[in-house]
């Protein structure tokens, strides 16, 4: 380095901690060098949502959040999602990018979370990144509900009315508090000018709070890693880890290798498929909000499906309180439960790999289950159906509430002194 | 400050006083914001009622009119359909209509001021959604050789009966909402007002 560009580092250096941050965070963070295909998710899910804040961002330059009828009797709202497909240069690759990114962030972030689960990545000491993953996970379920309500279609007016709705069930606030999620007495342009600005400003804001804080956990702990074992226990003489490597530049550029595979699959969809088989964008989304009338059959987007299988599961009152408050309880709690793994799983080990047959037979259970709980989700019920969706949910809870006890009974392989690697 | 000095107990005290009234201060100023997101002005009054002309509606058909953003159905009932409730009877979960769902002159077997016509918003009272048309009776309407025509919610598959009540074991937990109305004439109903206003 010159000695002019070197004054000025220093320069930096004594007012903000430019070189030791990178460091820290870079150039010495010390991570295992064992990770696998597995951990390229982590640094996708920031792929995407700084694609989604990007794309984002242009969009809501021609974008006008307003359900009132223009002079050809379309909402206004609608109409401008139209405009930018057909009329704004690129506006229809800036806005498949965005509803693919919707999509594409939930695969990432599932896949992520199945890390966790495989490697046992929440257990001590972090769970606090485990907890603000699952902070993570409940507000991009936030953002991408609200954002779905923007192109104000059918699926958008008539999936905000039943979501804002499960408040509505709870005892005592709940109809006030549909009231002041909504703003009007029923779904309309109040309730489309607020989600547009918690989808644009407010939910972002905390998400980058999140996300900060997630990566900020980790790096005080490290990652864990395929083997599970705490790589912090074996330094060299220098306070190394003999099993760590410098995230810059051997993470840095696995990752990259990670992104040019996803946008290859990426611009796939977004170029090819972009409705995604009607997965993505629904196709009664491309009919204008009606209140009227709702769609003969609606589903949420996919990424739901598994969460509202199990609110529709809930088909009995219980404790005098009717079955929709049920309903809306167990679906809270099939996402909230997933922050208390740290503290159910028993078991002696964290990896999968060193895990004995019972756990896996859980895991295996439980991810069969999700997806069936997914896949019910996009179909109408039938009493057929509701007893699968009743059965998954079940074992959807057993796999959490019961693993303090098979997780203990199970019977683990002795885990290695230091990663393996090939 | 060094450790060993006694606390002064009065700085303390205002402290605490300070930091009292910012804090009230702070929920003083977030009730704006609070009240802000509740309902406008303009959206409360827009709740006008509307005159629906049923003399053109068919015996077996219904229409849809707009009140406070809201489907309010008028269904011209035949004399099969109010038949049909008797069969239902035993098979809904609120068949008296004792939860207040109902102005009080519409508390009865047909729910409503005409056995006739049955005026119900058109909103499924799980979650919000728009039941749809299952008229016809029997395996004919697909939903089952027993079925004795009504309604059933696409969303989560709640079922009605022909006068919006119901069925036992659903998601939705009670009837179909009927909305204060009058008749202003023999054809014309008045939805969102009821006569002793």
């Amino acid at each position: 380095m010159t000695t002019k560009s070197q004054a000025l580092l220093n320069w930096i250096d004594e007012r903000f901690p430019l070189t030791s941050s990178i460091k820290g965070h870079l150039t010495e963070y010390y991570a295992p060098k064992n990770f696998n295909f597995w951990y390229f998710f982590g640094s996708l899910a920031l792929l995407v949502l700084v694609i989604q804040i990007l794309t984002g961002i242009f969009l809501v330059m021609h974008y006008k959040p307003d359900a009132s009828l223009n002079a050809s009797g379309v909402p206004v709202a609608f109409a401008s999602v139209e405009y930018i497909m057909r009329e704004v240069p690129g506006g229809w690759l800036i806005r498949y990018l965005h509803s693919t990114g919707a999509s594409a962030f939930f695969v990432v972030v599932y896949l992520h979370m199945f890390r966790g689960l495989l490697y046992g990545s929440y257990r001590k000491p972090r769970e606090l990144i485990w907890i603000f993953g699952t902070l993570i996970f409940l507000v991009l379920m936030a953002e991408a509900f609200m954002g779905y309500l923007l192109p104000w279609g059918q699926m958008s007016f008539w999936g905000a009315q039943v979501i804002v709705n499960l408040f509505s069930a709870i005892p005592l606030i709940g109809p006030d508090l549909a009231l002041v999620i909504r703003g009007d007495f029923v779904v309309s342009d109040a309730t489309l000018n607020r989600f547009f600005s918690f989808h644009v400003i407010a939910v972002p804001l905390v998400l980058i709070g999140l996300v900060v804080a997630h990566i900020i956990a980790l790096h005080e702990v490290g990652s864990n890693n395929p083997d599970g074992v705490e790589i912090k226990k074996k330094k060299d003489a220098n306070g190394i880890p003999l099993d760590g490597i410098p995230f810059h530049p051997y993470y840095t550029v696995k990752d990259i290798v990670g992104v040019v595979a996803f946008l290859f699959f990426f611009s796939a969809v977004v170029f090819f498929a972009p409705e995604g088989g009607g997965y993505f964008l629904e196709y009664n989304n491309f009919i204008p909000a009606d209140p009227l009338k709702t769609p003969p059959h609606i589903a949420p987007v996919w990424y739901f499906t598994p969460f509202y299988s199990i609110l529709r599961a809930v088909t009995f009152p219980l404790f005098g309180l009717d079955a929709k408050f049920w309903g809306v309880v167990a679906m809270g709690a099939s996402v909230v439960i997933i922050a208390f793994l740290p503290w159910l799983d028993r078991s002696p080990v964290k990896s999968m790999r060193y895990k004995g047959p019972i756990f896996k037979a859980a895991v295996a259970i439980f991810v069969v289950c999700f997806i069936i709980l997914g896949y019910l989700g996009v179909l109408p019920p039938t009493p057929g159906r509701t007893l699968v969706s009743q059965i998954c949910s079940v074992l959807y809870f057993a796999f959490f509430l019961l693993m303090p006890w098979y997780s203990k009974l199970d019977k683990c392989k002795p885990e290695p002194e230091r990663v393996t690697f090939k | 400050m060094s450790v060993d000095q006694k606390m002064d107990s009065s700085r303390r005290t205002l402290l605490l006083a300070t930091s009292a009234a910012g804090g009230v201060a702070a929920v003083a100023t977030a009730v704006p914001f609070v009240a802000s997101l509740t309902p406008s002005e303009r959206a409360k009054a827009a709740g006008a009622p509307v005159e629906v002309d049923v003399s053109k509606l068919a015996p077996g058909e219904m229409m849809t009119v707009e009140w406070r953003g809201k489907p309010v159905w008028v269904l011209r009932r035949t004399p099969e359909m109010l038949a049909s409730l008797d069969a239902t009877d035993a098979r809904v979960s609120d068949p008296n209509s004792d939860k207040p769902m109902q102005p009080d002159y519409a508390k009865n077997k047909h729910r409503s001021i005409k056995p006739e016509y049955l005026v119900a918003v058109g909103i499924c009272t799980h979650l919000g959604c728009s039941p749809s048309e299952k008229f016809k009776m029997g395996a004919e309407s697909g939903m089952g050789a027993d079925w004795q025509g009504g309604f059933l919610c696409p969303c989560h598959g709640s079922l009605f009966d022909l006068a919006g009540r119901v069925y036992s074991s659903m998601p939705a937990p009670d009837n179909l909402e009927v909305p204060p109305h009058q008749y202003l004439a023999d054809s014309t109903i008045l939805v969102g007002e009821d006569g002793k206003a």
